[in-house]
């Protein structure tokens, strides 16, 4: 027999096999279990079939939270993108600001997700805090726990703030892996800036700006604890995004059979997004 | 007490684990698949992209799964119709994707 390669490699890949088991595929089963049953407590179980995805799917709440999700993750993603790549090209590329410009960067991604909604709370608080006094005192009416549009301006505005830096980063290191010898060809061809730009910078971007878009798709479509400590998803339910509206349902309501059916639903919405972002970056690596 | 290390917690039901055996099955039955005949039996179909046998198998369950939950949402809850669709979606996939 020809054996190709030594398959006792294959040993060690059972560690993270046993764990993606523990953390991953227990959960999900339980959860496909729970979406098609009916629970009132007790660990006591009554079969309802797929009723729960029915209603999740004719349910206008579940059609609200998703559009509402789907709103906030094209409005970052249209923000974040174009002025993460304008931040990384305005960036220095040699000198003593480098390592500044990139500390300052990082900074923001460094502070946890619950102080970030925390510090955001306060300071965008109409009556005390230093952006939301400011913007009363510049006589415009604003109050983000009154006011729907307000909150949703607020929560975007702390999207921005938390995690254009990361489009930033990859970007920049995505700029700075390209060669110099592109840039003095575009100088000899008295290329304009933009031209440089469109056709030098952005096509090396793409695969790095690929995933830049897939991180922040990802992260924003699961989104949970920023806008649970800044609005609790309110006023009303304006802000209530997918996730919130999960936890309410399945801790605050304890309803784990609708909570689990959506959260399924939620999963293969996540899933297909997953697969058509590796796709594009697959078709990517084959062109170039 | 009843202490248990048991799996009561995770509420299996039959359709579940019938549900799981055959994804399971279908996994195992790509490995034999692949030992019979190996490489994955790569080409470039109908979306333009290069897919495995693998990747078959996931375009397969991801439609599947978005081809029930459409009829669920807009045909009702005899998804035997939404079963076959699946099928004849799985066929389409193996053969052209």
């Amino acid at each position: 027999m020809n054996k190709l390669s030594n398959q006792r490699a294959w040993l060690f890949v059972v560690p993270v096999v046993l764990l993606v088991a523990f953390n991953a595929l227990i959960p999900l089963m339980t959860v496909v279990n729970y979406s098609v049953q009916e629970t009132f407590g007790n660990n006591q179980f009554f079969w309802h079939g797929v009723g729960w995805f029915e209603q999740v799917l004719k349910s206008e709440r579940f059609h609200a939270s998703l559009l509402r999700q789907l709103a906030f993750t094209t409005m970052i993603l249209l923000i974040e993108v174009p002025l993460g790549i304008a931040v990384a090209l305005c960036m220095p590329r040699k000198g003593p600001w480098v390592s500044v410009c990139l500390v300052l960067m990082a900074l923001p991604l460094l502070i946890p997700w619950n102080v970030v909604g925390a510090m955001w709370n306060i300071f965008a608080l109409p009556d005390i805090g230093l952006l939301g006094k400011m913007i009363n005192g510049l006589g415009i009416d604003y109050n983000f726990t009154q006011q729907p549009v307000a909150a949703w301006v607020t929560t975007v505005l702390m999207d921005v703030w938390h995690w254009t830096s990361l489009v930033v980063l990859l970007t920049y290191a995505g700029l700075c892996s390209i060669p110099d010898a592109y840039y003095q060809a575009a100088r000899i061809d008295g290329a304009s800036g933009w031209a440089v730009f469109r056709f030098i910078q952005l096509p090396k971007l793409n695969r790095v700006l690929t995933i830049a878009i897939l991180l922040r798709f990802m992260d924003s479509f699961m989104i949970y604890t920023e806008p649970f400590v800044l609005t609790g998803g309110g006023p009303g339910n304006t802000t209530t995004f997918l996730s919130i509206d999960l936890v309410k349902i399945a801790l605050g309501q304890f309803d784990l059979g609708p909570a689990a059916a959506m959260s399924l639903i939620y999963f293969m919405v996540v899933l297909l997004v997953c697969w058509i972002f590796y796709t594009a970056m697959m078709r990517n690596e084959g062109q170039s | 007490m009843s202490a248990s290390f048991g799996l009561q917690w995770m509420a299996w039901t039959g359709p579940t684990i019938g549900f799981f055996v055959f994804v399971a099955a279908s996994i195992a039955l790509m490995g034999l698949w692949e030992k019979l005949q190996p490489g994955g039996a790569p080409r470039r179909g109908i979306l333009g992209i290069d897919t495995t046998r693998g990747d078959r198998l996931f375009i397969t369950y991801l439609g599947s799964g978005f081809i029930h939950l459409a009829w669920l949402g807009f045909l009702g809850s005899f998804l035997w119709g939404a079963l076959i669709v699946s099928v004849i979606y799985a066929v389409i996939v193996f053969r052209w994707v």
